[in-house]
C-alpha cells in the first residue's frame, strides 16, 4: 500500500490543479458574458448594411457590383480560418480544422488553388505543424495571417486581414472567398461553420415591396464600393467575434468537467488515504499487542 | 407630415444612437448637410466629424470617424466607421498581414528542419542502442 505522504502530496496538487481550472471556469464564464453583449452590439450594423445593400441593388440594377457578380471558372479559391489565441476550450479548433481540411482537401483534389487566410494563433500553430504542406498535394498556401486578437478585438484590427483576400478578389486572383468559424449555438454546443463570403451570395433574394430614387453623393459606384467592403468587413468581424463568444463557452465546459474531474480524483485519492492510515494504525496496534503478549 | 424623423446611428461594433430628431446635421464628402424630415432619398459617404442631433430643442452631438449615410422617407441611417480609413492606411495594414503569414511561412520551414533533425538523431540513438546490445551479447558468448 502506497505511504500516507505520498498520497497527501498527490491531493495537494490536485487540489491546486482545481483550483486553476475553476478560476479559469469562471473567468471564461465572465468572458463569455461581454462577448455575447459585443456580438449583440454588432447586429444591427450589419442588419441596416444588408438593408441599404438591398436597397440600392434594387433600384441600381444596371449596375452590377463585382462582388455580387458571379465568376465563371473558380481555380483559386480563399478561405479564412478564424481559430482562437489560447488552448484548453475542448475541441473547438479541432472540429473547425477539421470541417475546413476536409474542404479544402476535395478542392485540390480538383486542381483548385487553395490561399488561406488565419486569423488566431492556433490556426497558425496547426498549420505551421511540421510537416503540414508536405502531406498536401496540391497548391496550398497562405496569404495572410493575424495573431493575439485578444478578447475584444475592433474591427480595425482585422481590416488587413481583409484588404488582402478583397485585394486578391478585385484582381481576379481568388474567385471565391470562404470564411470558416464557428457559430454560437448556445453555451452547450458550438458548431464549425464554412460560409461563403464572395461573391456576395443571394442578395436579391430577399424581396423588397419598395424602392426609392436616391440622390447619390459622390457617384453611386463610389458608394456602393464603400458599402460591399464595409459589409464584407462586417460579416469578417461578426465571425470573429462569434468565434470568440464561442471559444469562451467552449472553455467554461471543459474547465466545469475538468473541476468535476479533479473532484472525483480527489474523492478516489482520499479513499486510499484513509485505507492507508487504517491499515497503518492497525499494524501499529498488533505490533503493540504483539509486544505485551511476549513480554 | 411628421416633425421628427428616425434616426438610426450604429457602428460594427455597437449600435450609438437610435431615436425621433427633428434635425440630423453631418458632414459628407461634398460638405455639410443637415437632414429634416421629409428629406429626399440620399446616401452619401460621410468624413470623420461630429453629428449633431436636435431632439426635442436640445442638441446632442456624437462623432463618427466617417460612414456612410442613407436617408429613406422616414428614416435615416448612418452607418459609421469605426476607425479612420484611407486607403493606404489600409494598404499597410494588409502587408502588415502579408509579412506576418511569410513569417509563418519562414518559421514553419526551420521548425520542419528541426523535425527532421530530431528524426535523423532517433534514428542514430536507436541503431547505437543495437549495436550495444549485439556487443554485450557477443561478450557474454566469448
Amino acid at each position: 500500500m502506497a505511504n500516507t505522504k505520498e498520497i497527501r502530496t498527490k491531493i495537494r496538487s490536485i487540489q491546486s490543479t482545481q483550483k486553476i481550472t475553476r478560476a479559469m471556469e469562471m473567468v471564461a464564464a465572465s468572458k463569455m458574458r461581454k462577448t455575447h453583449e459585443s456580438m449583440r452590439k454588432a447586429k444591427p450594423y450589419a442588419r441596416y448594411i444588408l438593408e441599404v445593400a438591398m436597397h440600392i441593388a434594387k433600384s441600381h440594377s444596371e449596375y452590377r457590383h463585382p462582388y455580387l457578380e458571379k465568376k465563371g471558372e473558380v481555380k483559386q479559391i480563399g478561405i479564412m480560418i478564424v481559430s482562437s489565441d489560447k488552448g484548453l476550450c475542448g475541441s473547438l479548433n479541432v472540429n473547425v480544422f477539421k470541417k475546413v481540411l476536409g474542404m479544402i482537401r476535395e478542392w485540390l483534389q480538383q486542381g483548385t488553388h487553395v490561399k488561406l487566410c488565419l486569423l488566431g494563433k492556433k490556426a497558425n500553430t496547426f498549420l505551421g505543424r511540421k510537416g503540414f504542406f508536405k502531406g498536401v498535394k496540391g497548391n496550398l498556401s497562405v496569404v495572410s495571417s493575424l495573431a493575439r486578437l485578444g478578447d475584444r478585438p475592433a474591427v480595425a484590427d482585422l481590416l488587413g486581414a481583409v484588404r488582402v483576400m478583397l485585394d486578391a478578389y478585385e484582381a481576379d486572383e481568388l474567385q471565391r472567398v470562404y470564411i470558416a468559424s464557428n457559430t454560437f449555438v448556445n453555451t452547450m454546443s458550438q458548431h464549425p461553420r464554412v460560409e461563403q463570403l464572395l461573391p456576395i451570395p443571394s442578395l436579391e433574394d430577399k424581396k423588397l415591396s419598395h424602392h426609392w430614387d436616391y440622390i447619390y453623393e459622390p457617384a453611386a459606384a463610389e458608394i456602393l464600393d464603400a458599402l460591399f467592403v464595409r459589409f464584407i468587413e462586417s460579416q469578417v468581424y461578426r465571425a470573429v467575434v462569434e468565434n470568440i463568444a464561442s471559444e469562451q463557452a467552449a472553455r467554461m465546459v471543459a474547465m466545469k468537467s475538468a473541476s468535476d474531474n479533479a473532484e472525483g480524483l480527489i474523492d478516489e485519492c482520499l479513499l486510499l488515504y484513509n485505507k492507508a492510515r487504517q491499515a497503518s494504525i492497525t499494524r501499529e496496534l498488533s505490533e503493540i499487542v504483539g509486544g505485551a503478549v511476549a513480554i | 407630415m411628421s416633425k421628427t424623423i428616425q434616426v438610426e446611428i450604429v457602428s460594427s461594433e455597437e449600435s450609438i444612437f437610435s431615436g425621433s430628431c427633428e434635425m440630423v446635421s453631418l458632414v459628407g464628402v461634398l460638405g455639410a448637410m443637415s437632414i429634416l424630415p421629409g428629406h429626399a432619398p440620399l446616401l452619401s459617404l460621410l468624413v470623420p466629424g461630429a453629428v449633431r442631433l436636435q431632439i426635442s430643442g436640445e442638441e446632442e452631438y456624437c462623432y463618427i470617424s466617417g460612414g456612410i449615410l442613407e436617408v429613406q422617407p422616414h428614416m435615416v441611417i448612418v452607418l459609421a466607421d469605426t476607425a479612420i480609413r484611407a486607403h493606404d492606411l489600409d494598404e499597410a495594414k494588409a502587408l502588415e498581414a502579408k509579412g506576418e503569414a511569410k513569417k509563418m511561412m519562414a518559421e514553419r520551414g526551420a521548425e520542419f528542419d528541426y523535425s527532421l533533425v530530431e528524426s535523423q538523431l532517433a534514428q542514430a540513438a536507436a541503431q547505437l542502442h543495437t549495436l550495444q546490445r549485439l556487443r554485450k551479447k557477443l561478450k557474454k558468448k566469448s
